[in-house]
C-alpha cells in the first residue's frame, strides 16, 4: 500500500529529514535517507493490512504535525520540564523534551563501574562501535513502517550500556512528556545494552503536560546478554488527543531474564508492539500489561514471542477494562521454532467490558513447530462477576464501590508483579483514581496523585 | 419480631423454587433450617439477602418491621442482615483488612455514625480474629484468595464478628469442615450470640447442631417449611433420614 500523498505527514518527511540530518554523521545520515526511501515505498499502515485491521490511524495521521528540529538550550526548557514525583522512588531520571534528550552538562557519561548513560545521538558519535553492534539489529525494519519512520527521523533518545557483571542498583527513569505546543511529533529511539551478567531496572513513562495533540513514535531495542536481567516498566498516560506508537524489541541470550510490565492508563490511541526474541537456552520472559480504556480511547497491544532455542519459558498476561465507547485490541503470537523443544509458553488476555458500546478484539495465536513443548493460550471477555458483586454488596458495600473493588481486584494481578514497592504503590494509586474516573492528566504530573484518599470508600491504603 | 417471612414465593428464571414459606425469627433466637438438597434452603437465604436473580413473586419479608423487598442487597446488609456464604467469593488484590474497613464504614455511614479510626479498627480486628482463632497472617491476605475451605468459612464468621449483624444467616457453613474447624466456627457463632440478635443456621446435617444448639428446627421440603420443632427434631431427622419427611409429606 503506497502512502497517500495527500497526507500532511507524508509531505513533511523530506523536509524533516533535511532539517535533522545535520545532527548526525555521514554514516548515520545515509542510513536515515535509506530508511526514508523504504518507508515511502512501503507506505504507512492502513486498515487493509491484517496487523492493522482493528486499528485505524487515518484520524491520527491527518494533522499538521511539527517535528522539533530546532536546537534548544537546557536553561530555556527547565521550566517546561516534567516533574515526576513518585515518592520514595530513588531513580535516576532522564527527560526527553519533544523527543530531545535533556541534559545539564554532559549529553552522555560513563559511570565508575563502566556503565554508560546518555543521549542516543551522543552515543552514536562517542561510542560508534558499541552502537553499530546493536543498533537496528533487533527490529523488523524492512516491513514495519513505523520502524522505518523512526530510523529515518528520530532525533534522539536514551542510550544505556551496562557492562559485564554490573548491576545498576538505582532504577533509571525515562520520561517522555508531550504537550505545551499543539501537534508535536515526537520520535525517540532508545538502545539498551545489557552485557553478560548485568542487571538493570528501567521505567519508561509517556506523559502529557496538557491536552495538546501529539503523535509519538517511540522505538526501543534491548539487548539482554547471557545471564543478564532486565526489569522494565512502561507507564503510558497521555491525554485523549494524543497518539502513541510504541515498539519494544527484546533480544535475549542464554539464561537471561526479562520482566516487562506495561501500564496503559490513558491515551487517545496507543499501539504497543512487543517483540521478544528468545535466542539462548534457559532464558525466561514475563510480558505483562494492564490497560484501562474509556470514552473513545483506542488501545492496541501486539505481542510477538519467538522461541528459537530449547528450554526457555515465556509468560504473557494482558488484562484490560474497557468502558464507554472504547476499543481494545490484543494480538498475541507465540512462535515456537522446530529446535525449541521443552519450551514453556503461556499467553493470556483477559478483558472486562463494561458497556455494550465498548469493543474488544482479541486474538491469541500459537504457532508451534516443535513437538515436545508446553504451550497454552487463552482469551476471555466478560463482565463483572455477579456472584462476586453480590458477595461484596452483602457486606454493606454499595454497588459503585463494589464494582470498583472488583475492577481493582482484576487489575491487581498485573500490578502486583511490579517489583519496586514505591512504584507499585503509586501505580496502585493511579489505577484506583483511574477506575473512579478522576485520572486523566494533571497539569504537572499524574504521578503526584499521592493525595490522601479522602473520599475513596475503598481504602486500600496500608494501615498496618 | 426481627424477621417475618410470610407466604414467600421465589422464582429463578421463571422456575418456582419456594412456594409459600412462613418463618418468624425473634431476637435472641437460634433457628436451624434443614432439608434435603435442592429443596430451596440456599434460595431462601439468597432471597432474604436480596440476590438479584431471585424473584419474589408473592409474599413478604420484613425485618425489624420494615419491608425489605425493595431494598438493595447493600441496604439490607446495612440494616443488619448478614449472609454467611456457602461458597465465599475470592477477591484477589483486596486485603481483608481493607474490605472490612470499607464495609464497616459504609454501614456506619448508613446509620449516621462516624467512621472508625485506623487504630480503633485495628483493635477491633484483633479482638474479632481471636474469636475465630484466625492467625494474624490471614488479615494481610486478599479476601479468600487461596484459602482452604475451612479458612473461607472461618473468614465468614470473622466478617460476621466484625460487622455485628442483628440477623446472621449461615448457609451451609459446616459443609467441607473437619471437626476441629467446625468447633471453631460454632464457637465463634455462640460467642457472638446476644439477647439482641438472632442466627439462622442452614445445614444439611445434624452434626453442626451439636455445637450450635437451636431453639427451633424447621424442615424445608419442596419449597415449603413442612415441619417445625425443637432441637430434638434434628436428632429425629438424623435417625430417620429425609425419606421419613418425604413419606410424611405425601401422607
Amino acid at each position: 500500500m503506497k502512502m497517500q500523498k495527500s497526507q500532511p505527514l507524508f509531505q513533511k518527511l523530506d523536509q524533516w529529514l533535511e532539517e535533522s540530518q545535520g545532527f548526525f554523521n555521514a554514516n548515520c545520515q545515509a542510513k536515515r535517507a535509506e530508511a526514508l526511501l523504504k518507508l515511502k515505498k512501503l507506505g504507512l499502515p492502513d486498515k487493509k493490512m491484517e496487523k492493522w485491521r482493528n486499528t485505524d490511524l487515518s484520524e491520527a495521521l491527518k494533522f499538521d504535525y511539527k517535528l522539533w528540529t530546532k536546537e534548544f538550550s537546557p536553561a530555556q526548557i527547565q521550566n517546561d520540564l516534567f516533574q515526576c514525583d513518585v515518592h520514595d522512588l530513588d531513580a535516576f531520571t532522564i527527560n526527553l523534551y519533544r523527543g530531545r534528550y535533556v541534559y545539564q552538562d554532559q549529553a552522555i557519561f560513563k559511570m565508575e563501574n563502566g556503565a554508560i548513560i546518555g543521549s542516543m545521538a551522543a552515543a552514536i558519535e562517542k561510542y560508534p562501535e558499541l552502537v553499530s553492534q546493536h543498533f537496528d539489529k533487533y527490529t523488523n525494519s524492512e516491513n514495519k513502517a513505523f520502524d522505518l519512520l523512526n530510523t529515518a527521523l528520530f532525533l534522539d533518545g536514551l542510550f544505556i550500556y551496562v557492562p559485564k557483571n554490573t548491576k545498576l542498583e538505582q532504577p533509571i527513569q525515562l520520561i517522555n512528556a508531550v504537550g505545551r505546543e499543539e501537534n508535536t511529533f515526537v520520535q525517540n529511539r532508545n538502545l539498551i545494552i545489557l552485557e553478560e551478567g548485568s542487571e538493570l531496572t528501567l521505567i519508561h513513562c509517556d506523559d502529557s503536560y496538557d491536552y495538546k495533540r501529539s503523535f509519538t513514535n517511540s522505538l526501543s531495542e534491548f539487548y539482554i546478554g547471557k545471564n543478564a536481567k532486565l526489569d522494565h516498566y512502561k507507564i503510558q498516560n497521555i491525554n485523549n488527543n494524543s497518539f502513541l506508537i510504541n515498539s519494544d524489541y527484546f533480544y535475549q541470550e542464554r539464561d537471561s531474564r526479562l520482566n516487562t510490565n506495561k501500564m496503559i492508563l490513558n491515551g487517545g490511541l496507543i499501539r504497543n508492539e512487543v517483540v521478544n526474541t528468545i535466542n539462548g537456552e534457559g532464558a525466561e520472559s514475563d510480558i505483562l500489561g494492564l490497560y484501562l480504556a474509556d470514552e473513545k480511547q483506542h488501545i492496541d497491544n501486539q505481542v510477538f514471542v519467538e522461541h528459537a532455542v530449547p528450554n526457555c519459558r515465556s509468560n504473557e498476561l494482558f488484562k484490560g477494562i474497557v468502558d464507554d465507547y472504547a476499543h481494545a485490541v490484543f494480538n498475541g503470537h507465540i512462535l515456537v521454532k522446530p529446535d525449541a523443544q521443552k519450551t514453556l509458553a503461556y499467553q493470556n488476555n483477559n478483558n472486562i467490558i463494561l458497556t455494550d458500546k465498548a469493543k474488544i478484539n482479541t486474538k491469541p495465536f500459537l504457532e508451534i513447530y516443535a513437538d515436545d513443548v508446553k504451550c497454552s493460550h487463552g482469551a476471555t471477555i466478560g463482565q463483572l462477576d455477579e456472584n462476586s458483586l453480590f458477595y461484596i454488596r452483602q457486606r454493606g458495600i454499595g454497588i459503585d464501590n463494589a464494582r470498583m473493588l472488583l475492577m481493582y481486584a482484576f487489575a491487581a494481578e498485573v500490578i502486583n508483579h511490579i517489583k519496586i514497592e514505591s512504584l507499585r504503590t503509586r501505580i496502585d494509586d493511579m489505577v484506583k483514581k483511574r477506575l473512579r474516573g478522576e485520572l486523566s492528566i494533571c497539569d504537572q504530573c499524574v504521578l503526584q496523585c499521592s493525595t490522601p484518599e479522602y473520599h475513596f470508600e475503598i481504602d486500600m491504603a496500608k494501615i498496618d | 419480631m426481627l424477621l417475618n417471612i410470610k407466604d414467600l414465593h421465589v422464582s429463578i428464571n421463571g422456575k418456582e423454587i419456594l412456594n409459600g414459606v412462613n418463618l418468624e425469627v425473634n431476637k435472641g433466637e437460634v433457628h436451624a433450617i434443614m432439608g434435603p438438597n435442592g429443596t430451596g434452603k440456599s434460595t431462601l437465604a439468597a432471597a432474604i439477602a436480596g440476590k438479584e436473580a431471585y424473584e419474589v413473586t408473592q409474599g413478604s419479608i420484613s425485618f425489624n418491621g420494615k419491608d425489605i423487598l425493595d431494598m438493595q442487597p447493600e441496604v439490607r446488609a446495612q440494616e443488619g442482615i448478614f449472609l454467611g456464604f456457602q461458597y465465599p467469593v475470592e477477591i484477589p488484590g483486596v486485603s481483608i483488612t481493607n474490605f472490612m474497613r470499607t464495609a464497616l464504614n459504609e454501614i456506619k455511614k448508613y446509620h449516621g455514625q462516624e467512621p472508625l479510626t485506623a487504630a480503633a479498627f485495628l483493635k477491633k480486628m484483633n479482638e474479632k480474629q481471636k474469636l475465630v482463632e484466625i492467625t494474624s497472617k490471614l488479615k494481610n491476605r486478599s479476601v479468600n484468595e487461596g484459602f482452604s475451605g475451612g479458612e473461607k468459612k472461618k473468614n465468614e464468621i470473622f466478617q460476621m464478628a466484625m460487622l455485628e449483624p442483628q440477623l446472621a444467616i449461615l448457609d451451609e457453613t459446616d459443609s467441607g469442615l473437619d471437626i476441629d474447624a467446625l468447633k471453631i466456627v460454632a464457637n465463634g457463632v455462640n460467642k457472638l450470640k446476644t439477647p439482641d440478635n438472632a442466627t439462622v443456621v442452614i445445614t444439611h446435617y445434624q452434626r453442626l447442631l451439636d455445637f450450635i444448639v437451636p431453639d427451633f428446627v424447621h424442615i424445608l421440603y419442596d419449597g415449603k417449611i413442612v415441619m417445625t420443632g425443637g432441637k430434638e427434631l434434628a436428632l429425629e431427622l438424623e435417625e430417620k433420614g429425609y425419606e421419613w419427611i418425604k413419606q410424611r409429606v405425601k401422607a
